[in-house]
């Protein structure tokens, strides 16, 4: 008995003694997905019950205080604006020619009928700053061998306080992400795909957000023609630019 | 006394044009009366109801508290300590942690309201001891309406998902362990009520709370630093709005038929002077004075009123006063315009009301009679003796005719 406890205790070590240090795996993952800025424009394909919608937006983005977004097709959204400031959101719609700030209850509702909700919108900031990264398996998704992740926030103030991500072991990026409230239930689904290799790091131009706890398929959210740290004006990120 | 006796002689011998006048005007009387008693009605019904439901005796919000601005939610709870905690303990306030969240009923996401109410408390009408179940679920009520919107019933399990005090993600299920009906949607629309203890727990608040309500016939709050008194003038104020703003609509109906009662008296009162003027010289000719003339021509239109107070009591005490034992059903749900206003409204006919009412019709009955009999000071009694008396208003008047 002595003899198969000393066994099972040594093979749990050395499996876990195989795989790398969580942080080592999250900072490589930050440098991949962080930048000082970005420049993109994107498709948010929305699958509602029956139909499905697609929005086309350009976006401005620095680090993760200032972000903006103007809306392009289709007709009905084109020239709304949105733009983040720290904690703070404001969107401009050209139908009533006014600048609203987001606020309270308006903050929990989804982004155009997406799974995405104003709130999600303003959460992008690195994960190593907020959370605890321990390695807990390996598993493959999509064909690609990955290390399972399980982040806990040290930081109070995270919106979500338990991560788990699939990060391909090559390329340091998450194929797959799930997000837990602090009870652990699970609340959002993230999948990852089209990852290609821009400006020598590797970038995920499809994600896919699933609320679990909401009826749908999803929302599709596709990036196109990306461009990390390009020089950006100050003036974009400023409330003048919503009625521009 | 003569001019009266003579001018109720003079009415009834009118016949049919007088009853038809005192009709109309009876008409305008009970319908005042009846519109009137029934805003009385709902004024009295909501006030009690926002009182037993919501206000009590008065209320502290926390000082960055504003129910219109949901940018203050976040902020917005404070300890109860020191004279707040005692006059919780005394059973004369019971706390209120208001925070936001979102529900998931059947795959549907729903941002609500979710507000902690102690399961002991007696201060206001909520059913609040339905929460003191045990449950892994957090046990929760609401109101009809919101059951409506979010198609839940008692029983039913549903995801709660809110964010703590410092803004992480929490999720739980809630389970419904009763549905209330109010008529006050403030405390129904869009909301949960769930344990205090329970939500202080969830949002990492413990002791706190938003707003402390007061028990009914509180007279004063005293005044307590981070928290604002508000009194019952002050949260019955946007009830008495309403009111304000349907009492100003239904003065244009009262209005148009006012003006139709008194357009036809007034033009009696023009016709029988002008059909009348040997009797008025007559009058004159037996030693009345000109202004005793001129009364009794007033005093037999202003009658009109009297005779339309009398009709309009026979017909309208019994009508009216079915109405306020068995109450008015109205089809529209007024929670559903975010208005108190119950299913059936029970009208309030006041004393003052009925007095009042009476006093305007018979005032301004009386001036538009007085108005054409103006005239008759006017005439020379020889002409009217004779039936000669011009004047280029009655002319026309009559001419049209």
């Amino acid at each position: 008995m002595k003899l198969l406890l000393a066994i099972l205790f040594t093979g749990i070590t050395f499996a876990y003694a195989q795989y790398p240090e969580g942080k080592d795996i999250l900072k490589k993952v930050d440098q991949n997905l962080t930048s000082e800025n970005r420049v993109f424009t994107s498709k948010m394909v929305i699958h509602g019950k029956r139909t499905s919608r697609t929005i086309e937006s350009k976006s401005w983005t620095a680090g993760d205080k200032k972000s903006f977004t103007e809306y392009l097709f289709p007709a009905r959204e084109q020239g709304t604006k949105m733009l983040k400031l720290d904690d703070q959101l404001w969107i401009y719609s050209p139908s009533t020619d006014r600048i609203i700030q987001i606020a309270g209850h308006m903050l929990r509702q989804s982004v155009m009928g997406s799974d995405l909700s104003y709130e999600d919108m303003m959460e992008d900031s690195k994960l190593i700053n907020h959370y605890n990264a321990k390695v807990t398996g390996a598993e493959t998704v999509d064909g690609r061998p990955c290390w399972v992740l399980t982040l806990t926030a040290f930081d109070p103030d995270v919106a979500y306080q338990g991560l788990k991500i699939w990060v391909d072991k090559d390329r340091n990026v998450p194929l797959r992400e799930e997000m837990y409230a602090k009870s652990g239930t699970l609340l959002k689904r993230l999948t990852l795909a089209d990852v290609e290799n821009i400006n020598g790091r590797w970038y995920p131009k499809k994600m896919v957000f699933k609320d679990v706890l909401k009826e749908g398929d999803g929302t599709e959210f596709i990036m196109e023609n990306i461009q990390f740290n390009v020089a950006i004006p100050d003036y974009i990120f400023s409330k003048a630019n919503l009625k521009k | 006394m003569m001019a009266i006796k003579l001018a109720l002689r003079n009415l009834v011998g009118a016949g049919l044009r007088t009853w038809l006048n005192v009709i109309v005007l009876s008409l305008a009387f009970v319908v005042i009366i009846w519109h009137k008693g029934i805003l009385d009605g709902w004024d009295r019904q909501a006030r009690t109801d926002i009182i037993h439901w919501e206000a009590g005796g008065g209320q502290y919000w926390q000082k960055d508290y504003d129910p219109y601005d949901p940018f203050t939610l976040n902020d917005s709870h404070s300890r109860v300590s020191g004279i707040l905690e005692e006059m919780v303990n005394k059973g004369t306030l019971t706390p209120v942690l208001i925070t936001q969240g979102t529900i998931y009923p059947s795959g549907r996401m729903q941002s609500i309201l979710v507000k902690g109410i102690d399961p002991k408390q007696k201060i206001v009408a909520i059913p609040s001891s339905q929460l003191d179940t045990a449950s892994d679920a957090i046990p929760a009520i609401i109101g009809t309406g919101m059951a409506s919107s979010a198609r839940l019933k008692k029983g039913d399990i549903v995801t709660l998902r809110w964010r703590d005090r410092n803004g992480a993600f929490d999720a739980g299920d809630i389970i419904i362990a009763g549905v209330f009906k109010t008529t006050v949607p403030s405390v129904d629309g869009s909301q949960i009520w769930i344990p205090l203890d329970r939500l202080q727990k969830m949002m990492m608040m413990p002791g706190e709370a938003t707003i402390l309500v007061s028990k009914q016939g509180t007279k004063t709050l005293p005044e307590v630093d981070g928290w604002r008194v508000k009194n019952l003038d002050f949260l019955l104020s946007d009830m008495d709005k309403i009111i304000k703003s349907k009492t100003a609509g239904g003065m244009i109906l009262w209005g148009i038929l006012m003006m139709l009662a008194l357009l036809a008296i007034f033009d009696t009162q023009v016709l029988a002077i002008f059909r009348r003027q040997k009797e008025i010289g007559m009058y004159i000719a037996m030693g009345m004075t000109k202004r005793q003339v001129v009364t009794l021509f007033t005093v037999e239109g202003a009658m009109h009123s009297v005779l339309a107070t009398l009709l309009g009591a026979i017909y309208g005490i019994p009508l009216l006063g079915l109405q306020a034992i068995k109450g008015i059903s109205f089809p529209m749900n007024g929670s559903d315009y975010g208005i108190s206003m119950a299913e059936r409204l029970y009208p309030y006919y006041g004393l003052k009301l009925i007095i009042i009412t009476v006093l305007i019709v018979m005032l301004t009955t009386t001036i538009v009679s007085y108005w054409p009999a103006r005239k008759i000071a006017k005439m020379k009694p020889t002409d009217a003796l004779r039936g000669k008396f011009n004047d280029k208003v009655f002319a026309k008047r009559i001419a049209s005719r």
